[in-house]
């Protein structure tokens, strides 16, 4: 797969022939530096973007294929997310910033899951809260819950303790893995956190748009 | 109801976000301007209707200035038809010393043939008395019913005598309600009604009195439509037969009017709120983004997301229309209270018209200029979520704003009535646009020019003028469009109307006396010297119709324009004079000397020769009481009508008229205390009639300020409308000026200097406003004093410093008040929520 931009007229690589497979359940990785092409790869995993050539499967289905509304409909059954920035709508309370996923695949029990996913996370006491009403901690717990509330295949996790400090990132990983272990979510972490990208199963290095490194690695004691 | 439901949810989010509320605001003041206006015309037009047979007091009307032909009643009584006949006229009445002109009708047995008459005993303090009752016939012969005001006007009640010309009558009855007495507007004198068997005992009507002879027809439908095919076939010159549609013409298209002056200024208001309504999108768009790459990352598809915008739109375009309605109709009880006695007395329930019309006003802005914008989410691409620089909404295709400006446009010429009339005001509306759009922008660009080289936070405050351009002009454009309008009505009303006052001396005649016969002229001519009246002039007058100009027969159906019509119609007040009036002014031609008295000759005044388009060397052919008399029109005259001077639109030379019978009119200044010395005159003249023109200059400058009342009241809305152009183009700029600050704030400016450049930046805005609004409003202003009222036109400077004094202090403070929440936070928190 390869992913090439044009900017003023000139035409830059970011990712260049790779190739990978994920296997469900397992942890995977992504770590390089600022610039080297993890999001760009993450968001062609997710189906968010197109690869300029080459192919993405998920499950056995070619989501590189489809349209931006096919590509959303693999996202909505079977993807969860968690973003840096933790990406909660303002406007919407804890709840139902859980709910929204939930209810955008049609789901009629959107509010109890939501309230169980919350509950989960510690956070069946502020299910009515705005996002501006709650910690750095506790915007990307309730960004877990969301990603968990509909049950997932694959979860993507991008940079998810970039924002926070490091008691905080300490404890988001803690649950983040701990939820994961529990639902046997497939895992796929962009960071360039060393110590988190330690606690997953392999550990995909992008350097300059190159997969230039994959090692596998211990599975972590501290799941 | 999936997408319903979230439309529903994200609604109420951005309103508790108050990303909507601009928007909403500004589509309520839009519904709230074209509903109140609605609602108001609606009263009015169901009035109208409803009250169409009972105005005309009967299913058809003739009328004519002389006494009808006997025909009419004959062929009504051939056909089968009830019928009745009245008269009305102007008259003095006498109650001891005091005497009032009085608005007679003389009413056969029959009347009103549709419609009752509601009489009581006795005056009440307030409306209409409780023991009102609907009269079972007309006044008795020998006795009359007046009006509360006029029982009042006299101090009179039930069964004191009243002299009615030569007739001493005791009034019967109170009459407190009159179906075929509508407008109020146009009948300055209280009526009485009598038994028309009466009236030649009276003495009143002689050669020269103003009466009105009415034949009215009542039956079925298709009778009367045959019997007016008759009618209209048959009728004599200066006979007219109006039908119900065609009942009180005279309110029909001064409401007409109204409706479309009303109409065409809500309109501004309206424009204005959309121009709001579209700024405010931006931001609400703007914040949608992430919102909707969410939605997408998380699986919905783009017809989902298209249906949750619609549905927003359409709930949105509801609960602002409907809000919208409720204001209009509580707005109209307040134009209705203001303006409504102007009209008609009662004003009915308003219908359910407005209401669809300021829903489907509210939908058809919300998907026309709110829609275009929101539409352009459901192209975020969901990968803006890891990429925020992707999707953003920075460019808008010029054709984005096309179904507003189709859906603005179809508005002006909905409420213009007309293509000419819409099309103009496009014109004038896109040509004052402009204008102030570019005063705006050249105001701003020496701004920055005035700010080159200087240093410190006004620097700053002005660069923001530069760094948001567009804004800024839509800021000043907006801002001032609202000011203008009341700044103009501020000057039309105060200065042209204190002008015109300002143009009557204080021993301008303040009233009249009409149908003075030849014998009574020595009389008058006794009171004038008695009352110490020096300067009184009498003057003859004889009626005469015009019937042909250059030796063609008058065809007056030619005239298109019904001014002219009605003037070539009705017959004229012809005078001779051996020398001009000295309030007169010769534009063409020359005045006759002496040696021409007594030649065919003619001076016209110059508006009358104009609307009927006659010129220098026509000649007129008048019909006076059967006898031909041909002149030539030698001069023509510009006359000060507003002088209060009684003057003639027709002026002949002495010698050519003094055989034919004449009535005499004169206009004096009644000294205070000389009232008794008057009446006296018309107890003993009873045919004059003395019109106290103070009073009806009191009546026209009470309509006069009414009507400039109820306009400014509607072009409240512009500036409210104004107000919001502002505020949205304020929040459209706030998170632009929030990171800004912030950024301010951490390099080190103190919250002082960034309030300061704030409010400088705002400051700039509000005096370019002021300066733009007063300059554009008194532009209107000289045009409309110096091209329509002809009266000098003097720039109001205090007028001109309030409007800057309040511009430059309310716009900052309104900016302020947007500031003041972010300002208060610390940089450190801002920088996080950035």
């Amino acid at each position: 797969m390869n992913k090439h931009v044009t900017s003023s007229g000139t035409s830059l690589t970011i990712l260049d022939d790779l190739d990978l497979a994920v296997h469900h359940g397992e942890r995977v990785a992504i770590v390089g530096r600022s610039g080297s092409g993890k999001s760009t790869l993450l968001g062609l995993l997710a189906g968010l973007d197109n690869p300029s050539s080459g192919k993405v499967l998920i499950d056995g289905t070619e989501i590189s294929s489809l349209d931006e509304d096919g590509r959303a409909e693999v996202r909505g059954r079977k993807m969860g997310f968690v973003f840096q920035s933790f990406q909660l709508l303002p406007s919407l309370t804890a709840l139902e910033n859980v709910m929204l996923p939930l209810q955008l695949v049609g789901r009629d029990d959107a509010r109890p899951l939501a309230e169980a996913a919350l509950s989960r996370v510690g956070l069946e006491q502020r299910l009515s809260h705005y996002p501006k009403q709650l910690s750095g901690g506790e915007q990307q717990r309730v960004a877990i819950a969301r990603a968990f509330a509909p049950g997932p295949s694959i979860l993507f996790a991008d940079e998810p303790t970039g924002n926070l400090d490091a008691a905080t990132g300490q404890q988001i990983i803690d649950l983040l893995f701990g939820l994961n272990a529990q639902a046997g979510t497939t895992l796929v972490l962009v960071t360039h956190d060393n110590a988190l990208a330690a606690r997953c199963q392999r550990r995909l290095l992008l350097c300059q748009g190159k997969l230039v490194e994959e090692a596998d690695v211990a599975e972590s004691a501290t799941s | 109801m999936m997408a319903l439901s979230l439309a529903w949810r994200q609604f109420r989010s951005h309103w508790s976000a108050g990303d909507l509320r601009v928007l909403f605001l500004a589509l309520v003041l839009a519904v709230t301007a074209t509903t109140a206006v609605g609602f108001f015309t609606d009263r009015i037009d169901s009035t109208l209707v409803r009250q169409g047979s009972l105005l005309l007091g009967g299913d058809l009307l003739i009328s004519s200035g002389k006494p009808l032909s006997d025909s009419y009643q004959q062929e009504a009584q051939r056909r089968q038809l009830s019928s009745t006949q009245t008269m009305e006229f102007p008259s003095m009445v006498v109650r001891g010393e005091r005497s009032q002109l009085a608005e007679i009708k003389a009413v056969g047995a029959e009347f009103p043939l549709r419609g009752e008459l509601v009489i009581s005993n006795q005056v009440a303090a307030v409306g209409v008395s409780d023991a009102a009752r609907a009269a079972d016939a007309i006044p008795s012969p020998g006795s009359v019913w007046v009006e509360p005001r006029l029982a009042t006007l006299l101090d009179v009640k039930v069964g004191n005598l009243l002299e009615v010309g030569e007739r001493q009558m005791p009034i019967s009855a109170i009459l407190e309600r009159e179906a075929s007495r509508g407008g109020d507007m146009f009948s300055f004198a209280p009526r009485l009604m009598m038994n028309l068997a009466d009236v030649p005992s009276t003495g009143l009507i002689q050669y020269g009195s103003r009466v009105k002879y009415q034949f009215l027809v009542a039956g079925e439908a298709e009778q009367i439509r045959q019997y007016s095919a008759w009618a209209q076939a048959n009728a004599g010159k200066g006979e007219r037969v109006q039908d119900v549609s065609a009942a009180r013409p005279e309110i029909r298209s001064a409401l007409e009017k109204a409706r479309q002056f009303l109409g065409l200024s809500a309109m501004v208001g309206v424009i204005l709120a959309i121009v709001a309504m579209f700024l405010a999108s931006l931001p609400y768009v703007q914040r949608s983004l992430d919102t909707y790459a969410l939605m997408r990352c998380f699986g919905a598809s783009r017809k989902l997301i298209m249906q949750i915008l619609l549905w927003q739109t359409l709930l949105t375009g509801l609960l602002g229309s409907l809000l919208g309605c409720l204001l209009g109709y509580l707005a109209q009880a307040g134009l209705a209270s203001l303006a409504g006695s102007l009209f008609l007395e009662t004003l009915p329930q308003p219908g359910w018209w407005p209401v669809l019309t300021g829903m489907l006003l509210g939908f058809l802005t919300m998907l026309a200029v709110v829609w275009p914008h929101l539409a352009r989410l459901t192209d975020v691409p969901a990968l803006r979520i890891l990429r925020r620089d992707l999707g953003g909404i920075d460019r808008h295709h010029w054709f984005s704003f096309f179904p507003g400006v189709v859906v603005i446009s179809g508005m002006i010429y909905w409420h213009a009535g007309s293509f000419r009339l819409g099309s103009a005001t496009i014109l004038v509306f896109s040509a004052l646009l402009l204008v102030i759009a570019l005063l705006a922008w050249a105001g701003q660009h020496l701004l920055q020019r005035f700010s080159d080289g200087r240093g410190g936070v006004w620097k700053l405050g002005i660069a923001g003028l530069k760094r948001r351009p567009g804004m800024a002009v839509a800021q000043v454009a907006g801002f001032s469009m609202g000011l203008m309008v009341l700044i103009l009505l501020a000057l039309v009303r105060g200065d042209l109307l204190n002008n015109w006052q300002a143009s009557l001396p204080p021993d301008a005649p303040n009233r009249f006396i009409i149908n003075i016969q030849p014998h009574q002229i020595e009389g008058v001519k006794a009171f004038f010297a008695n009352a110490g009246i020096s300067n009184a002039e009498v003057f003859p007058m004889v009626r005469g119709r015009l019937i042909a100009v250059n030796d063609t027969p008058l065809d007056t159906s030619k005239y298109v324009d019904e001014r002219a019509r009605r003037l070539a119609e009705r017959e004229f007040n012809l005078s001779w004079a051996a020398d001009m009036q000295a309030d007169n002014q010769m534009l063409e031609g020359r005045w006759w000397t002496e040696a021409e008295h007594g030649q065919s000759q003619l001076s016209l005044e110059q508006d009358l020769a104009d609307t009927l388009g006659l010129k220098l060397g026509d000649w007129l052919v008048y019909d006076i009481a059967g006898t031909r008399l041909e002149v030539e029109v030698t001069s023509i005259r510009k006359v000060e009508w507003d002088t209060m001077r009684a003057n003639f639109f027709a002026v002949m030379p002495p010698g050519l008229l003094e055989n034919f019978p004449a009535s005499y009119i004169t206009s004096f200044h009644l000294p205070l205390g000389n009232d008794q010395a008057l009446n006296a005159l018309v107890r003993e003249y009873t045919n004059l009639t003395v019109i106290d023109v103070a009073a009806l200059m009191e009546q026209v400058r009470g309509i006069m300020d009414k009507m400039t009342h109820a306009i400014e009241y509607v072009f409240v809305f512009s500036l409210f409308a104004g107000l919001a152009v502002l505020y949205a183009a304020l929040v459209a700029t706030r998170d632009e000026r929030v990171r800004e600050a912030t950024l301010l704030r951490v390099l080190g400016a103190s919250r002082r200097q960034v309030v300061l450049a704030g409010l400088t930046e705002f400051a700039c805005i509000g005096v370019l406003a002021a300066l733009v609004a007063t300059l554009a409003a008194s532009s209107l202003a000289w045009y409309v004093s110096a091209f329509i009222l002809n009266i000098p036109y003097q720039f109001n400077l205090l007028l001109a410093v309030l409007a800057l004094i309040s511009a430059s202090l309310l716009v900052p403070f309104a900016a302020w008040l947007g500031m003041r929440g972010f300002l208060d936070q610390p940089p450190r928190q801002l920088l996080h929520s950035m």
